[in-house]
């Protein structure tokens, strides 16, 4: 879908939006958006079964449970990858002038990649885990052999290569058209009292996910290129502290930086219908900043209970677990509620879905940090309280900011929301609060997290667990009918 | 108690969250000052940075003081020697008086395992990860007799649900 040169009434505002001129590569950038819907519900679908397998209304083999719990966590942490990238391509493309080339290869690489892994997990049986911890990789007993985890790694590699290629040309055109990244990430108007315009929030947040995503996807690289000899090479051995430590770095950052690139969309889209633009204040810039810093430093929080890890890292994975994520979501939420508080905007699904977001995202947040506390952390690390937090900020937060940015992208079509579209924000809204809820009040219980089988008492959390999952999944397949409609609407 | 305070702070803080952004989704049909609104934002900005500071660091101070790391110099009254393996335990002796202190010294002797024990109201009590190639030490006092069941809390393979053993917690001489 080639998004055409056109001026968008949001529905019942008194501003309009005039839409940047086409420009190549945004045909692309609606392909990255249609997988993601196609592969968020497929994704979705999955969590739905082992949710029902869990509560005991299906039985899934351990073995099956296990290769889809890996394709489900490995697939939700790229597919939004893929689409926070559509994302920041799309409104960086204003700014900066970005390879098309390389878009595409992204792509390639991506699909490339994901035949891989999923040859790898229902092929060739591979089931360690999104995180294949070093080495279980290597020691499944006889479950799956070299082969598979092989097309595992190697599909992940490959997907990182693309990724790491895109985060190349998106530093070279900031660089191009900045001259150095701290006036792109507008150090000179934070630091040294520069009256000069500071650059658009979309730039900086970009130059963000730049700089962390290159080391982030590096170290992701040598870990997953160590796993793979020593799959083939047994005498090949890694310290698995320093294996875990390479692992939730890479995983850490590569996940927070979704959130980052698809937050780009509520930055351009929300003022289009409020009239309100989002301005790149003193306090934007630092906050981006300082979270740009802390982001890199945080991810010990998963190592608490690696007691062996330095005592002052872990102090340190706690301190920066409290401040990390905030300066960002502070001026976020904080923007988010100025610019729509009495702005006079009608509601549709676009600023619905933009407007949830951020609340998911803050809201999840707070279990998140709870979660981050060594204290609290030893009774609750590994148990469903994790999937809890972090469900609520992926499902309503990035998920609702790329169904969002879907919306805006259709509104060129000329069609208007319909009363099931306006209805699934609700149904998706509650399924997400309670999905994440019934998570968290498992995880409360102590009920663990990543096992096939649960015991009974376990199970009416389960079972909460599937209804909310259901209304999700009504949700985002009328999310993803909606968008896949309208694209065909534009391209024909 | 963990538990509890962490249900009890992510509820308040969580509705706390949900009321504010349904209160300003309710008022954005309504028209106002948008440079008015924009300071009032600044000073609540201001006002939770300053609000978090003040929250954040006594809770840093004190919770840093109850993490599992701190070792005392006090003698265990029994030492337990856990091994985690795909997909069983190995701990010996796996009784041990209450009242005590008892320290498990957890290991790993293929993948990364998580030693995770459950009281007899299956509450998880304590934990720590099992490694191959590092020996992770827990010290704890059981204050109830009983029979502690010891789950895996960390994904270590196709049999991983079914890793599972006990403890026995008996009374105090």
């Amino acid at each position: 879908m080639t998004i055409p040169a056109s001026t968008v009434r949001a529905p019942g505002a008194e501003t309009s939006y005039t839409a940047a001129p086409a420009t190549p590569g945004r045909g692309i950038v609606a392909v990255y958006m249609a997988i993601t819907a196609v592969v968020l519900a497929l994704l979705m679908v999955f969590g739905l079964l082992m949710r029902a397998s869990q509560a005991g209304f299906i039985t899934l083999p351990p073995d099956r449970f296990y290769q889809i719990l890996t394709a489900h966590g490995i697939g939700m942490v790229a597919i939004v990858g893929l689409g926070g990238a559509g994302v920041m391509w799309y409104f960086l493309s204003r700014y900066v002038t970005l390879s098309r080339g390389i878009l595409l290869a992204n792509l390639i690489c991506f699909l490339l990649g994901v035949v891989l892994v999923l040859g790898g997990i229902f092929v060739g049986g591979f089931a360690a885990a999104w995180t294949f911890l070093f080495p279980l990789p290597a020691h499944s007993l006889g479950a799956w052999g070299p082969g598979a985890t092989a097309s595992y790694l190697v599909g992940v590699l490959v997907v990182g290569v693309g990724f790491l290629l895109l985060y190349l040309d998106t530093g070279r055109a900031i660089l191009a058209s900045y001259g150095s990244l701290g006036k792109a990430l507008g150090w000179p108007q934070a630091f040294r009292g520069s009256q000069a315009d500071p650059p658009p929030p979309t730039v900086v947040a970009s130059t963000v996910v730049t700089l962390i995503n290159i080391p982030a996807i590096a170290v992701g690289a040598v870990i997953l290129t160590m796993s793979l000899v020593n799959a083939y090479a047994p005498g090949f051995r890694v310290n698995a502290l320093v294996a875990k430590n390479l692992i939730f770095f890479f995983g850490h950052v590569f996940i927070n930086s979704t959130i980052y690139m698809a937050v780009i969309g509520v930055y351009e889209i929300l003022p289009a219908f409020t009239g309100r633009p989002w301005k790149s204040s003193k306090p934007f810039l630092l906050a981006w900043t300082a979270t740009m810093l802390m982001v890199l430093a945080v991810y010990p929080h998963h190592l608490f209970m690696d007691y062996a890890n330095p005592t002052w890292a872990n102090v340190l994975g706690q301190v920066l677990s409290y401040t990390s994520s905030l300066p960002v979501l502070a001026v976020t939420a904080a923007a988010t509620l100025a610019n729509v508080y009495r702005s006079g905007m009608k509601w549709n699904v676009t600023t619905s879905l933009l407007f949830v977001s951020i609340m998911g995202w803050s809201v999840g947040v707070v279990p998140a940090v709870v979660d981050g506390t060594i204290a609290i952390n030893r009774v609750m690390h590994n148990t469903l309280w994790v999937p809890g937090h972090f469900h609520i900020y992926l499902v309503l937060g990035v998920v609702s900011m790329l169904f969002g940015f879907m919306y805006f992208l259709g509104l060129s079509t000329g069609s208007s929301d319909s009363a099931l579209d306006r209805a699934s924000v609700w149904l998706y809204l509650a399924g997400g609060l309670g999905f994440g809820v019934s998570f968290l009040a498992a995880g409360a219980m102590s009920v663990p997290r990543r096992m096939a089988v649960h015991m009974a008492p376990w199970m009416v959390w389960d079972r909460l667990g599937v209804v909310f999952a259901l209304l999700i999944v009504v949700g985002a397949v009328t999310f993803l009918t909606t968008f896949l409609r309208r694209a065909r609407t534009a391209g024909a | 108690m963990e538990q509890r305070i962490a249900v009890l702070v992510s509820a308040i803080v969580g509705t706390l969250v949900l009321a504010l952004f349904a209160v300003v989704a309710r008022s954005a049909r309504a028209t106002g000052n948008a440079d008015a609104i924009a300071a009032s934002a600044a000073r609540l900005r201001r006002t939770t940075f300053w609000g978090l500071v003040v929250l954040f660091v006594p809770t840093l101070a004190y919770s840093l003081t109850k993490t599992p790391y701190r070792t005392d110099s006090r003698p265990a009254a029994v030492v337990v020697e856990a091994s985690g393996h795909q997909w069983a335990w190995d701990v010996s002796p796996s009784t041990v008086p209450a009242g005590k202190l008892v320290e498990i010294r957890v290991t790993g002797a293929d993948v990364n395992h998580g030693f995770g024990v459950y009281d007899t109201n299956d509450r998880l009590v304590t934990q720590t990860q099992a490694m191959p190639g590092f020996t992770n030490v827990i010290r704890y006092t059981f204050s109830t007799p009983g029979t502690y069941r010891i789950l895996c809390l960390e994904y270590c393979g196709l049999g991983h649900h079914a890793m599972t053993s006990q403890l026995t917690v008996t009374s105090a001489p």
